[in-house]
């Protein structure tokens, strides 16, 4: 019996486009355990929000799922039904999204959106509305928001992002879940807020030992807020580790390229280290996607695609400089 | 509740802009209204006469005080057709136009927004497909059109529907109360008499309608399918909050502005339709009064008409503008704290 909270194994992913068929995912593997804070950084456009989405099963119209099966307390998220959906979703996972600009409704209040996630949440006494109440200010107060009445009141255009993204989790976590996803919370906020609202995230989870995935493409973030790291390149999770331990040792050419251009202010993309841009998904290379930028790069990975070896406990790496099989057996 | 005062005070000045443009426009074209109202082989000095009455002699710029005069007192000066007050045949005739108006916004409003979302839950199936084909019908095909199509229809082939006047040949008009029959018969506790005339509403409403229900139904379709991209609609997808919650509530009120704005468009357009639907179905209703009139070059009659249409369209704008205010918190707020 597998006593994780989440289990990807081999996921692919691909959307329908006007251009064709892109191969986004590529085999994605992931596990988060009970009460573990996980993070997936990458550059934009690797595929951390279509994994993410997957898990909730809200993907877009054009995407499909070409193989893999996502495992949620035992059960195959990919099989399941409406009313099996229903409650994963009410009660199994939540997720805050990139933009609290776009994630909260315009025209109805906090407190009427609050309200309708409790309904939803299979929460005993959900439907009532003086519940809905309590619950939405008690989940206000935990994320130290002042005037919580007040708050229930108010638009979301009538406060600022940081509050915003705190209503978004308080959101998330007014009732009890397994696990919370947070796509890029603090990306669209102002940095003198960033490090606030991840703390008090942080705090939340731990408080209710809710497991988390973090997406972000700051290792630095990753570090101060999560206790594993995957990293992912164009649809793979290249390598995964304890934090300390991938900041002590970098196995993926591509995570060691991440690390060291962390002290420097971000004046490019991520990796600036390395030349080149995630490739093209429409046609992408057949044997390990990151061969063309890599330096390290041999026959073997134009021709197959790496799969993960231990170099650790709990650490992991899908690259074949430290595969020692030979592949053709 | 200040930009509400704002607007109003612009309205009126449309309002007023309207009636001098009526006024000259009326005046300056060729043929002498007198004339024609009394026929050619009327005397000479009866002519003058009766533009000495209806001020015609005197310059056009005093013309103008003169009806302006009476106009801010309830005088829209006599119809040279019917002999009497123009208030007097506004407020006959009114009403009955009123009565189709209503039922066609009704109808235009709600099968619109209806349409549109279920355009929308139901995308790329046949049935938006319908509703598509549906909307460009609507959208090419003028209110007289299907007026011509609804009568050929529905008074030759199908007689299930009237195609003709208020009322049935044989049935009493009710009491005089509001002058609208389907509102009047049930007041009085008259319900044959209130299906009969609601029968006659049914065709002119709906030829008059489907245009403005195409576009309330492609504009509807159009907003919700962008807003549903949006991470909210996502969000509550995410929480598990059900398909139809999300699309009639979440979806549907952010999604309202811009029909709500082509609605206030269409209805005021219903006014402008009903001309030739009223003069096809035969109907006596206001349109149809402002058509004759304009045909005589009857010029009282014609700014009474306009006037009192303006007036209508700014009370529709009006109601609009608190409808977009409720939709919109950012209206509400920001706008009425300024
Ligand atoms: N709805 C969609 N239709 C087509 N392509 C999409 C869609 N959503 C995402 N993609 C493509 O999938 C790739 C990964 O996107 P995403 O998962 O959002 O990456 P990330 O969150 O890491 O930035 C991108 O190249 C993007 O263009
Ligand atoms: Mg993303």
């Amino acid at each position: 019996m597998d006593e994780n909270i989440v289990t990807i194994k081999d996921l692919h992913i691909g959307y329908r486009t006007f251009g064709g068929h892109v191969k986004v995912l590529n085999g994605v593997n992931l596990y988060v355990k009970p009460g573990e804070k996980v993070s997936i950084v990458g550059e934009t456009g690797c595929g951390k929000t279509t994994t993410v989405k997957a898990i909730l099963r809200i993907l877009a119209r054009q995407a499909v799922v070409t193989g893999g099966e996502i495992i949620f307390k035992g059960e195959q998220v990919l099989k399941m039904n409406k009313s099996q959906l229903q409650h994963l979703r009410g009660t199994g996972v939540s997720m805050i999204f990139q933009d609290p600009t776009s994630s909260l409704n315009p025209v109805f209040t906090i407190g009427q959106q609050m309200s309708a996630v409790i309904r939803y949440s299979g929460h005993a006494g959900a439907t009532k509305s003086k519940i809905q109440e309590e619950l939405a200010i008690k989940a206000l107060q935990e994320t130290a928001m002042p005037d919580p009445e007040r708050i229930l009141q108010s638009y979301p255009f009538q406060l600022s992002g940081g509050m915003r993204q705190r209503v978004s989790i308080a959101m998330a976590l007014s009732t009890p879940r397994e696990m919370v996803i947070a796509d890029e919370p603090t990306t669209n906020l102002d940095v003198t807020i960033q490090d606030q609202v991840l703390r008090i995230l942080k705090q939340r989870v731990e408080e209710k030992n809710t497991s988390l995935i973090l997406i972000t493409h700051s290792l630095g973030v990753a570090r101060e807020t999560t206790d594993r790291i995957y990293v992912m390149y164009a649809g793979n999770m290249v390598e995964t580790a304890p934090t300390t331990e991938l900041f002590r040792e970098q196995y993926h050419p591509y995570t060691r390229a991440l690390v060291d251009c962390i002290p420097r202010l971000s004046g490019g993309g991520v990796a600036e280290g390395i030349g080149g841009r995630i490739p093209n998904y429409l046609d992408p290379p057949p044997g390990c996607r990151f061969a063309p930028r890599c330096p390290k790069a041999f026959d073997r990975c134009w021709q197959e695609k790496p799969e993960y070896v231990n170099v650790g406990s709990s650490h992991q790496v899908a690259c074949f400089l430290y595969d020692q099989s030979t592949g053709d057996e | 509740m200040k930009r509400l005062i704002k607007r109003l005070a612009s309205y009126i000045l449309v309002l007023f802009g309207l009636s001098i443009l009526v006024f000259i426009i009326g005046r300056v074209l060729p043929g002498d209204p007198a004339r024609q109202a009394l026929g050619p082989r009327a005397p000479e000095a009866t002519v003058e006469a009766l533009k000495k009455e209806m001020n015609l002699d005197k310059p056009i710029v005093v013309q103008y005080g003169l009806w302006l005069k009476d106009a801010v007192q309830g005088d829209l000066g006599n119809s040279l057709l019917s002999r009497r007050p123009v208030t007097q045949d506004i407020i006959q005739y009114l009403p009955a136009t009123i009565e189709i108006v209503i039922l066609a916004g009704i109808l235009m409003a709600v099968g619109g927004i209806l349409l549109g979302i279920l355009a929308t839950k139901y995308s790329h199936t046949w049935f938006d497909g319908f509703v598509r084909v549906l909307s460009y019908l609507g959208i090419v095909a003028p209110a007289f059109v299907w007026a011509i199509i609804f009568i050929l229809v529905f008074g030759y082939s199908l007689p299930i529907l009237p195609t003709t006047g208020r009322l049935s040949l044989g049935i009493a008009p009710p009491p005089t109360i509001t002058r609208m029959f389907t509102a009047d018969y049930l007041l009085s506790g008259n319900f044959a008499g209130f299906k009969d005339a609601f029968m006659h509403l049914i065709l002119p409403a709906i030829s008059l309608m489907l245009g403005g229900m195409a576009q309330a139904a492609r504009m509807t379709r159009t907003t919700m399918m962008d807003n549903s991209d949006k991470d909210y609609v996502l969000a509550n997808k995410a929480y598990g909050v059900s398909e139809n919650r999300t699309l009639f509530k979440y979806l549907l009120k952010p999604s309202m502005i811009p029909t709500v704005s082509v609605l206030a468009v269409d209805i005021a357009a219903l006014f402008g339709n009903a001309f030739l639907v009223e003069q096809l179905f035969n109907y006596p209703g206001l349109s149809r009064y402002g058509m004759q009139a304009m045909l005589n070059k009857d010029l009282f009659a014609i700014s009474g008409v306009v006037i009192t249409l303006g007036i209508i369209v700014m009370v529709v704008n009006i109601i609009v503008d608190l409808i977009v205010t409720y939709l919109d918190p950012r209206v509400r707020l920001m706008g009425g704290s300024e």
